[in-house]
């Protein structure tokens, strides 16, 4: 899941500006990680995506790179 | 709610098997098309399906070489859709054309643009290699929906599911108890959700394909290329070892047909067995049986939500992660 798209599947370009969110087992915690590198935790998917998708506002990382 | 669809992309029209000599008849964004094969130099071609003069379907007429020539009057159309005869006069009025969509076969599939021609690009397709390589097995097939394509997205994106709807075919309840990873690229229109069972029973779709009786690791990775392409990359081997390794890949392609209809084509392919006529026909009848679940359940959801006042409301919990920005990817797409 870490890794490019699988190569024979891509027929379209991955951009590399990738949002991952991870369910953390045996606890009701997502944890999202925006491409810029900020991160948060929420219990809602909802309120995940409209935070992760409002990126750059309040997006604070010490991994920033954008 | 209507998920609306987004014109300037990539759709799978049919399998390349379905398209000969006999017209075919499908409606794909709303919009009547009429598909064959040519007997010059067999590629697809794809017009629209009424005749410009009283609208008669063109799929409910007939070949003469590669020319259609409707059924109700004998207006006859090339496989540029140009009109080149009309009954019983020598001028053909230059509007008499029906539009030519651009298709592509590719992986078994023919793929369709309904959008502005000037955009289309084969190489934006995704690929499903594997539906057209001799090394796996495959057995396929299409079901209509009555039912928002939005709610067969939504269905294949959460399979959690699988523990409820289809418990006793494929689903067992590791799948609806373990927890999801989603990744999106949203610029390039894919979502990716990996759901990993380290220790999970086997369902008989596995069990009785590759003859496993104990428990499984069970990895379940989807790749959805927005709108369209949905790839499911199955991979299970008994518990604590390495091998044997089982990989299936399940694989969907999502066409809107009409507002609240929508063409679900199916594939179940397999690196293992794949010469076993039993296993093929095995999967074949199973998988059948499992699409049909989620065909009677996405059309009683549709009827159900039809007669829901308007604003309704909907609950998204953490299983709906990946869902959710497939939406978002296709209401992006749809603005297009």
């Amino acid at each position: 899941m870490t890794g490019p798209l699988h190569g024979a599947a891509a027929g379209r370009a991955a951009t590399g500006q990738v949002y991952r969110i991870e369910w953390f087992p045996g606890t009701d915690l997502l944890h999202g990680t925006c491409h810029c590198g900020a991160a948060h935790t929420d219990l809602d998917p909802v309120e995940m995506w409209t935070w992760m998708l409002g990126h750059p506002e309040g997006h604070v990382s010490e991994h920033r790179h954008d | 709610m209507a998920t609306a669809f987004a014109r300037n992309q990539w759709y799978v029209a049919a399998y390349g098997r379905e398209v000969g000599r006999e017209l075919l008849g499908r409606t794909i964004l709303g919009e009547p098309v009429v598909l064959y094969r040519t007997e010059e130099d067999d590629r697809v071609v794809a017009l629209a399906d009424r005749c410009v003069h009283r609208r008669f379907p063109l799929s409910e007429s007939r070949l003469e070489g590669d020319r259609i020539v409707c059924g109700y009057h004998g207006f006859s159309y090339d496989t540029s859709g140009t009109c080149v005869f009309v009954p019983g006069q020598q001028r053909i009025p230059r509007t008499a054309r029906v539009n030519a969509y651009p298709v592509a076969e590719l992986d078994s599939f023919v793929w369709i643009w309904i959008g502005d021609p000037a955009l289309a690009d084969a190489k934006q397709i995704p690929r499903a290699p594997h539906l057209a390589d001799p090394q796996w097995t495959t057995v396929s097939g299409m079901e209509p929906i009555d039912g928002d394509y939005g709610l067969l997205v939504d269905n294949l994106l959460d399979l959690s599911h699988e523990t409820y709807l289809h418990g006793g075919y494929i689903g067992t309840p590791e799948v609806a108890e373990t927890p999801i990873t989603t990744e999106v690229d949203e610029a390039a229109g894919v979502v990716r959700v990996g759901r990993h069972m380290p220790d999970a029973a086997c369902p008989p779709f596995y069990a009785r394909s590759t003859g496993i009786e104990g428990r499984i690791t069970r990895l379940q990775d989807i790749e959805y290329f927005a709108p369209c392409l949905y790839l499911l990359h199955s991979r299970i081997t008994p518990v604590g070892q390495e091998a044997p390794s089982f990989r299936t890949e399940i694989t969907y392609a999502i066409t809107p047909s009409a507002p609240g209809q929508v063409y679900d084509f199916w594939a179940v392919s397999r690196d293992f067995a794949q010469d076993d006529a039993e296993v093929t026909g095995f999967l074949r009848d199973f998988n059948h049986q499992v699409v049909m679940q989620d065909v009677d359940a996405l059309n009683l959801l549709q009827r159900a939500l039809d007669r829901e006042p308007a604003g309704y409301q909907e609950l998204s919990i953490n299983i709906d992660t990946g869902g959710l920005a497939a939406r978002r990817i296709l209401a992006r797409l749809a603005d297009r």
